[in-house]
């Protein structure tokens, strides 16, 4: 039987919130990420618009 | 047990957050002051306690000096209580016995320059926190099965793609249309863009699916008339010609869409004949019965004014799509586009606008304070970038309106408990972070019910939506958070129903019982937001981890200086 492993390739805000959201179902998620630290692009904002809310 | 008068053992751990509390408070001050309170037997600075070893500290001095009631005076609980508890738990302590005091949004950032006034104030949130620490309680989270099935309200395109998509997961599904029909506002469209498929060809998949699949329930020409429950545990009323239906539902998915704003008869010299709104344009070029050889198309008609101040989306690529349509149908026509500010973002919008200045179509750009007239067969307009006004006579006039809030979202939103907006739309839980839920878990959100959107988004947003609903469904069961309200006696409740309409998440239902109506709280639809607690009169409610001794017991530390 085939495995029921999701890999999610790239780990900034679109890839964290997918692979939290299969790990909230209960599929195990690999997320992977060439830098060092995940967050992407989102990681290095100060504010996001329009609610100004903290990036991080 | 601590020897200090018989009281729990509280552990202190005073971070100094790098320079941004260390900066500013004298944090080993604040660590001896921490010891000298009732109940500390242990307090300590780290630079980070969020850190690795900040928190492995944490869980070394509870098992050294059996602490039993953990204080963090640190940041703030939005970002980190969630690993605060979780360290307490791996360390044997039960999570909700452990207290966050913020000394620094309350303390050090707020008062950067008076750092010996700062630091005091640092000692009294401290004391207040250790003080309540003592009378903190250890919870357990509330667990609640989820029948596996959901309510799709609406059978546009939105809810099609939301309940197909479910019922390929294996969930059964009740989809309820208000009309006779599937397919909602697409049935009345022409071609999408900017690929110009015929709407038809994007409907008819996904309402076949739909149609196909023995797990979803069509409820044509029914409406939702009554929903009582919570996440997992939905019981619905629905009504059809014939019967009203009840059933059960785990989730609900709201896709209601929304409807084209009507101009009334004479603006611009409104009369569905020779001035028409684009929606009847899309439908005279699906019938293949449009003559018009001087059209012109005014934007912003009813839009981004006091009455409705928003922008809807749609209606620029709208009218730059149908413009292309007429051109190819007739290269002689002349198509000119009043317009206001020209919404066509992304590369294909704007290859798709460049097409239509390719073919010819004209756009002039006017202000608000000089918005065209129309008069005998003529449109007047200042074209603010030519500087001088254009006369411009037409055929046909088509005026690009808004989409407005659906009929009945009002009676929805209350039935279903959820909030709508200043113009009527549907209102997400958070505009970036949970675009498709709403605030009450359970309940979700897609396509124009939300805000006007184009069918790809609605298309994104029913998959989303539908996946964020399958999580629950797929795990099978809900655990929520134990800070929530319970009844201290029943006997000392009225029945005056107050906190049950104050409730924003329908938590609490009035119950009739042989001492008359109670209120009864549902602890797993339960926020935990005190609401209730504040306004029982009786005082009949209590909140956990916000009890009358919890906060009474801080006041009385912040007084006791």
């Amino acid at each position: 039987m085939g495995s029921k492993d999701v890999l999610v390739i790239g780990g900034g805000i679109a890839g964290i919130q997918a692979a939290f959201d299969l790990a909230e179902m209960g599929v195990a998620a690999y997320l992977l990420e060439r830098k060092p630290s995940i967050g992407g692009v989102m990681a290095q904002l100060d504010k996001t618009f329009p609610t100004n809310d903290c990036a991080i | 047990m601590n020897e200090k008068r018989g009281l729990p053992s509280v552990g202190v751990f005073v971070c100094r957050c790098g320079v941004n509390i260390g900066g500013f408070l004298d944090t080993p001050a604040l660590v001896e002051y921490a010891k000298t309170l009732p109940g500390v037997v242990f307090a300590k600075e780290n630079l980070y306690t969020c850190s690795e070893s900040g928190t492995a500290e944490i869980k070394k001095a509870i098992q050294e000096n059996d602490i039993q009631r953990v204080v963090v005076a640190a940041c703030t609980p939005l970002t980190h209580e969630p690993l605060f508890r979780a360290i307490c738990q791996e360390a044997g302590v039960n999570p909700y016995l452990f207290e966050f005091v913020n000394i620094r949004e309350h303390c050090s950032w707020a008062h950067m320059k008076e750092g010996e006034e700062a630091t005091k104030k640092a000692k009294d949130l401290i004391r207040m926190g250790v003080a309540r620490a003592i009378e903190l309680e250890p919870l357990e989270s509330i667990e609640a099965e989820v029948e596996p099935s959901a309510l799709v309200i609406g059978g546009g395109i939105s809810g099609l793609v939301a309940a197909a998509s479910l019922a390929e997961r294996g969930f059964r599904v009740a989809l309820v249309e208000r009309e006779g029909e599937l397919g909602g506002m697409l049935r009345h469209l022409y071609k999408l863009y900017p690929s110009d498929v015929p709407a038809e060809e994007v409907l008819k998949p996904w309402r076949d699916k739909v149609i196909d699949n023995p797990l979803v329930d069509l409820y044509l020409e029914s409406e939702v008339i009554s929903v009582k429950g919570y996440i997992g545990n939905y019981d619905v009323v629905i009504k059809s010609p014939e019967k009203e239906i009840p059933l059960k539902a785990g989730v609900i998915i709201l896709a209601t869409g929304a409807q084209l704003w009507e101009p009334p008869e004479g603006l611009y010299g409104y009369n569905k004949k020779d001035v028409i709104t684009q929606l009847e344009l899309e439908s005279l070029l699906m019938k293949g019965k449009l003559k018009a050889d001087k059209v012109v198309m005014i934007q912003c008609v009813g839009a981004m004014s006091p009455e409705r101040s928003y922008c809807s989306r749609i209606c620029c690529v709208t009218a730059i799509k149908n413009a292309i349509l007429i051109k190819e149908l007739n290269t002689a026509a002349s198509v000119h586009i009043l317009y206001r500010q020209m919404q066509a973002y992304g590369d294909e919008y704007e290859s798709y606008l460049r097409r239509a200045k390719e073919l010819g179509v004209r756009f002039v750009n006017f202000s608000p304070e000089q918005s065209p007239v129309v008069e005998n067969q003529q449109v007047k307009v200042y074209h603010q970038l030519l500087g001088r006004e254009l006369t411009l006579p037409f055929d046909l006039l088509v005026l690009s309106t808004p989409l407005v809030t659906q009929r009945g979202s009002e009676a929805l939103a209350t039935l279903l408990k959820v909030p709508i907006d200043q113009d009527g739309f549907f209102l997400e839980a958070h505009i970036k972070l949970r675009p498709l839920d709403f605030s009450t878990d359970g309940i979700y959100l897609c396509g124009c019910a939300h805000y006007p959107a184009d069918v790809g988004e609605a298309v994104s947003q029913a998959l989303g939506a539908a996946s964020r609903a399958s999580i629950h469904l797929t795990r099978g069961y809900i655990k929520v958070e134990p800070i929530v309200s319970s009844l201290i006696d029943e006997k000392l409740c009225q029945g005056c129903g107050l906190c049950a309409g104050l409730c924003p998440y329908g938590a609490i239902e009035m119950v009739d019982t042989s001492e008359g109506k109670k209120a009864r709280i549902i602890s797993v639809a339960c926020k935990g937001c005190g609401i209730c607690a504040a306004s029982c009169y009786c005082q009949a409610i209590r909140l956990s981890h916000y009890t009358r001794e919890q906060l009474e017991a801080q006041i009385r530390a912040l007084l006791s200086a």
